[in-house]
């Protein structure tokens, strides 16, 4: 799905991201693990081409996202959620046909679409309301079902539980599994809940202070981890 | 005293529907609403396109922005006389002592206004609106739109402060536009001539009918805004 080449994000002389190599496949739902400041977020960022790499390639099926022209029709081929959900001034609906408008379908496509994604999330009820009014799960499934409505190849998810309680949690990772097995969307999930990762990712990619240091099948990194680091933070030893 | 007798004047203009006060209404109106109309139609995509750029690249932009905001109208009304005038380069026109000629004016004192105020909205939404406007597949004309869209109570707000300032202002009009009775004279240079005269109750009549349609006038853009918030 997608593929890293030397990639670095740099801010200043910092460097935030540096990835030598790595590989996210199709299909699948890849957990970013790391602690606070190691450079997740950034990296679902510039997988979702919000930022460009410094340096490097980022190979999105054969595309490269820095160089390639144009740009949106590759960036409408995903999606993503952001950890604190910034829902538009408008209602429910028109939040979750936002994307669906931008792409110029139809109105009565756009209806069924989105009642349809209203549905699943379990928020028809509240299509109408302001969705600013939302509570913060509610908030949270309402992007998540604005981002899947566009039937997106890959969903990026940046630490969408991390402000919710376990009931709203629980049915935000339903939803997730959901997509990825029912509508076959690959899913790369940002989160520094390892018990989150574990429940949810078939891979895993640790991320330490912009760097991959371990990467592979989630129970192999859980069982077995190469790397001291990675072992620290999945027994809560590093403090972060 | 006065007070009083100014306000059983303004009474007395009112229910009397006077008609020079109703053509000074009008002309007030007139040159006030299409100069806020003119600078909207400039400010906002400007202020808009100001506000999306990174800061350090516009910065020198914003900072005579900021400087333009505050722009003595005289200094507007002289630089518009000049231009209008017999020996500007614009005289052959003949636009000056005409409402063209204040409409210009007014715009160019309401252009930076409704340009900062609307950067300053944008900025305030900038970041976590663009990024999801993005990841949702919106193109750059989108996310400006969506920006917009999200900001519009502010930019209400900028276009009522624009409106505010041009229907307070006199200077630039009266230099301008010559305050010609029937023709150019507006609520605040009509206000300005009555106090020379010496009629106060008048000037405090009239003083009054300017503040009734600013509140009027402010209540309807409020009432606007009212509905986008709810």
């Amino acid at each position: 799905m997608f593929r890293l080449e030397s990639v670095c994000k740099s801010y200043g002389s910092r460097n935030v991201v540096e990835i030598p190599g790595c590989v996210f496949t199709r299909g699948l739902i890849h957990g970013i693990m790391g602690p606070s400041g190691s450079g997740k977020s950034t990296l679902l960022r510039l997988l979702n081409m919000i930022e460009k790499p410094t340096a490097g390639q980022i190979i999105f099926r054969g595309h490269d996202l820095v160089t390639c022209r144009p740009r949106l029709s590759l960036q409408r081929r995903m999606a993503m959620v952001f950890q604190k959900p910034v829902l538009f001034e408008a209602s429910v609906y028109e939040n979750v046909a936002y994307g669906l408008k931008v792409r110029g379908l139809q109105r009565a496509d756009v209806r069924e679409k989105v009642l349809e994604a209203l549905k699943t999330v379990g928020l028809v009820h509240l299509e109408r309301q302001p969705a600013r009014t939302l509570s913060g799960g509610e908030a949270q499934r309402v992007a998540i079902a604005r981002a899947f409505v566009t039937e997106p190849e890959v969903l990026l998810l940046d630490e969408p539980t991390s402000n919710l309680d376990p009931q709203n949690v629980g049915m935000i990772e339903d939803l997730v599994r959901m997509i990825n097995r029912e509508r076959q969307t690959t899913v790369i999930l940002v989160t520094h809940n390892v018990f989150q990762a574990r429940r949810l990712a078939d891979h895993i990619t640790f991320m330490y202070e912009g760097k991959v240091v371990e990467d592979g099948p989630t129970e192999a990194v859980f069982t077995s981890p190469g790397d001291d680091r990675t072992r620290a933070f999945i027994h809560g030893d590093m403090v972060y | 005293m006065v007070i009083w007798d100014g306000l059983s004047q303004a009474f007395s203009l009112i229910i009397t529907r006077d008609p020079a006060m109703m053509q000074i209404i009008w002309m007030s109106l007139l040159v006030s609403g299409v100069s806020v109309l003119l600078a909207s139609a400039a400010g906002i995509p400007l202020g808009t396109w100001l506000g999306l750029a990174p800061a350090h690249r516009v910065r020198w932009l914003a900072q005579i922005l900021y400087t333009l905001m505050g722009l003595p109208p005289v200094l507007v009304g002289l630089f518009v006389y000049l231009l209008l005038s017999s020996a500007g380069p614009f005289g052959v026109l003949n636009l000056l002592f005409s409402p063209t000629a204040m409409i210009l004016a007014q715009t160019i004192l309401a252009l930076p206004i409704v340009t900062g105020l609307t950067m300053i909205a944008v900025r305030s939404k900038d970041r976590e609106i663009r990024d999801t406007a993005v990841s949702l597949g919106a193109s750059a004309w989108q996310v400006a739109l969506t920006i917009i869209r999200e900001a519009r109570l502010a930019i209400t707000g900028a276009v009522v402060t624009g409106l505010g300032r041009l229907m307070a202002e006199v200077g630039a009009v009266m230099m301008v536009g010559g305050n010609i009775e029937g023709k150019t004279r507006v609520m605040t240079s009509a206000i300005v001539l009555e106090t020379r005269r010496g009629n106060f109750e008048m000037a405090i009549g009239l003083g009054i009918v300017l503040l009734a349609l600013a509140f009027i006038i402010n209540s309807v853009l409020y009432r606007i805004q009212g509905v986008g918030r709810h």
